[in-house]
């Protein structure tokens, strides 16, 4: 985990009227890594990803892409840096099959306007299988049809698809099986094996200690601290989200999460 | 493209059981459809078939050629303004202008086609003016509801009552105008040849089964599975049936005889619109809009566009049905785009099964619907009956329509996660 973080985000603060939403908050992802946010309800991991994503503007701070500053005014610019969100509510059009849904606003087509279906199914079932997706039993059903996994593994898929470089998926597992959480968790590894930057928003450690390489926690809208998988325990981490202490407060010099838990 | 990302794990194993499974096939794919609320055509059909032996029985000049034919050129008009209806309502939204935004499309027909009037065209340019005009005042709608975020219930109904106001003010000084051009005239009374009735029911049927093996080429090609090879024998076995069966029973017909143009335009709009609902990333991105219009955003589409074209179609199919209403009547006046229009337009669709709740249905739809409207009201008009049981009976269909595809809708509902 070398080089120039793909992502990262300077001082960012937010705020809703009186609430505020973020309060400068430092957070950075790696080409090839799972990096975890956590926090409990209200910390600002949605605010936080949504500023990333362009839904909302944020008051201050600056966000690097390639160690390059840009500005981020709506998904599409997201979307043309190469980042790509899974929300929660997937997003998917539950009328088209899953075929559609995958190359829905990006068809191929052909000189006559109209859509190759075939290839479309062809490289959806590719996708779907390079990424183990085997559950689904027709690319062609309607997407209604499926199971919350599959939905899922559909809305990922769909995301990865498209050159993209940076995945955050915002609590994937969170309605899902035993079963299911594992198939998507072994997905996240798998996208990050590629090179892919993954943030992943959860609020089950076990399924983060699973997966991430890095973990970093929110509270009260600041960020508390970065832990390394490797170095560090569950209880070190839901310390940190319950009674986390800002490692970064205005005006006051940088004091040492480590020295004080 | 999608190859840099696309990621390489060799050696993960197909899923198991996918032969077997996709010999499973029509079963298992007429499970999923009616579980997530497709329902097909399948209901209508057969409601379709039980009103024709009905009416048979009970009329006696019902099951004839010459009622065939009869009906065929009743049902184009408000077919066409069905297509359009589809199209809207596959977006989500509604469309209440397009009655009367038909009697402007006649009234400007007529108007451009009046000799002596200093502004008389060709037939086929005042139809394309007629037709242009409504696109515009669809497109103008549409803008309305896409852009500024009218509801299109208002803006349509608004529509209805400015459009039925101009054609009061036009007429009322006018009375009736005469539509003598035979262009226009054409479109609602020529008849086809029997030979050259043949010969489209052989184009038709041969367009038909080209496509069919071209789209199954193609997916071969793909290496993609064929899904039920059966099943496309009998669809185009099918049509076969259906088209040269229409040009015999049209040919046997004594006044008028021959296969109606009036149909073969129908046929026509039937083609090029399933063509750009189904083949097209226009029409897919109705059915996405209509689905789930927010996906549709995230997933980049100009969601605002779709619409405004949306409400163009609708326009323009007014203003075809409109011609052709007209030319069956080789006039206009103060009643045109008036009376059950709108609503048998509408219904049309519905019953045809078209979702009015988006994202469901078929450009067929409209066909089918306007055929079991127009078949009811031709039946009970043979049979002797007034009008006021004909609107009761269409509306007590309309009703079992809507309820069948409210109830499909909650299956959906249930299915989904």
């Amino acid at each position: 985990m070398n080089g120039t973080p793909i992502l990262q985000l300077r001082g960012i603060s937010k705020s809703f009227g009186s609430v505020q939403a973020l309060s400068d908050v430092d957070f950075e992802v790696l080409n090839g890594e799972v990096m975890a946010l956590v926090g409990d309800n209200g910390a600002g991991k949605s605010t936080l990803i949504k500023c990333i994503a362009g839904i909302h503007g944020f008051d201050s701070g600056e966000i690097l892409f390639d160690g390059k500053p840009v500005s981020i005014h709506g998904p599409k610019d997201a979307a043309k840096l190469g980042i790509e969100v899974v929300y929660q509510d997937l997003a998917l059009c539950d009328n088209l099959d899953v075929v559609q849904n995958m190359y829905l606003g990006r068809e191929e087509r052909d000189w006559l306007y109209r859509l190759k279906e075939p290839v479309m199914e062809q490289r959806t079932a590719e996708t779907l299988k390079s990424l183990a997706v085997t559950t689904i039993r027709s690319i062609r059903q309607p997407v209604a049809s499926l199971s919350g996994g599959q939905r899922q593994s559909v809305a990922v898929a769909k995301a990865v698809q498209w050159n993209s470089r940076l995945v955050i998926l915002d609590e994937p597992t969170a309605a899902l099986g035993v079963a299911q959480t594992a198939q998507v968790l072994e997905l996240v590894k798998r996208l990050a094996d590629q090179g892919l930057a993954v943030v992943l928003i959860s609020h089950n450690l076990h399924d983060i200690f699973e997966v991430a390489t890095r973990i970093t926690v929110l509270r009260l809208g600041r960020d508390v601290g970065v832990y390394e998988r490797q170095q560090t325990t569950q209880q070190e981490v839901v310390q940190a989200i319950t009674a986390g202490i800002p490692t970064k407060v205005s005006g006051i010099a940088e004091t040492d999460a480590e020295a004080i838990l | 493209m999608s190859s840099d990302v696309d990621v390489a794990a060799p050696g993960v194993p197909l899923p198991e059981g996918d032969e077997a499974e996709e010999h499973a096939g029509i079963w298992r794919r007429a499970y999923d459809n009616v579980k997530t609320g497709n329902l097909g055509i399948v209901p209508i059909v057969i409601g379709l078939v039980l009103i024709v032996v009905f009416f048979s029985f009970k009329a006696t000049n019902f099951f004839t050629a010459d009622n065939f034919n009869n009906i065929v050129v009743q049902m184009a008009g408000t077919c066409m303004l069905a297509f359009g209806v589809v199209f809207v309502l596959l977006l989500g939204e509604i469309d209440l202008s397009i009655g009367y935004l038909s009697g402007i499309a006649a009234l400007t027909v007529a108007e451009f086609q009046l000799p002596g009037s200093g502004h008389q065209y060709p037939g086929l340019v005042a139809i394309a003016i007629a037709v242009g005009l409504c696109t515009l005042i669809g497109g103008v709608q549409g803008s309305i509801v896409a852009r500024v975020g009218v509801p299109s219930f208002v803006v349509t109904l608004a529509g209805l009552l400015i459009w039925q106001g101009v054609i009061l003010q036009v007429l009322e000084i006018k009375g009736v105008i005469v539509i003598q051009d035979k262009w226009i005239n054409d479109t609602a009374i020529y008849y086809f040849s029997a030979a050259a009735g043949w010969i489209i029911a052989a184009v038709v049927t041969g367009l038909y089964t080209f496509v069919t093996l071209g789209n199954v080429l193609g997916k071969r090609r793909a290496g993609v599975a064929i899904r039920s090879p059966l099943l496309v024998v009998a669809k185009v076995a099918g049509i076969a049936f259906v088209t040269f069966g229409t040009v015999a029973i049209s040919n046997h017909a004594a006044v008028p005889n021959g296969l109606p143009l009036a149909g073969v335009l129908v046929v026509i709009f039937l083609i090029g619109l399933t063509y750009l609902a189904k083949r097209t990333p226009f029409g897919r991105h109705v059915y996405a809009v209509g689905g789930n219009a927010e996906a549709a955003r995230r997933a980049g589409i100009n969601v605002a566009r779709i619409r405004i074209l949306g409400f163009m179609i609708s326009g323009a199919m007014a203003g075809v049905g409109g011609v052709i209403l007209a030319a069956r009547l080789n006039s206009v006046d103060l009643n045109v785009g008036g009376g059950t229009l709108l609503l048998d337009a509408i219904s049309a669709a519905v019953i045809g099964g078209t979702s009015l709740f988006g994202g469901r249905g078929e450009v067929r739809s409209a066909v089918i619907g306007s055929l079991v409207i127009v078949t009811v009201s031709n039946g009970l008009d043979t049979a002797g009956y007034k009008t006021g049981t004909i609107y009761i009976v269409t509306g007590v269909i309309l009703l079992l329509a809507v309820t069948l595809d409210t109830i499909a809708r909650r299956l959906q509902a249930k299915s989904g996660r």
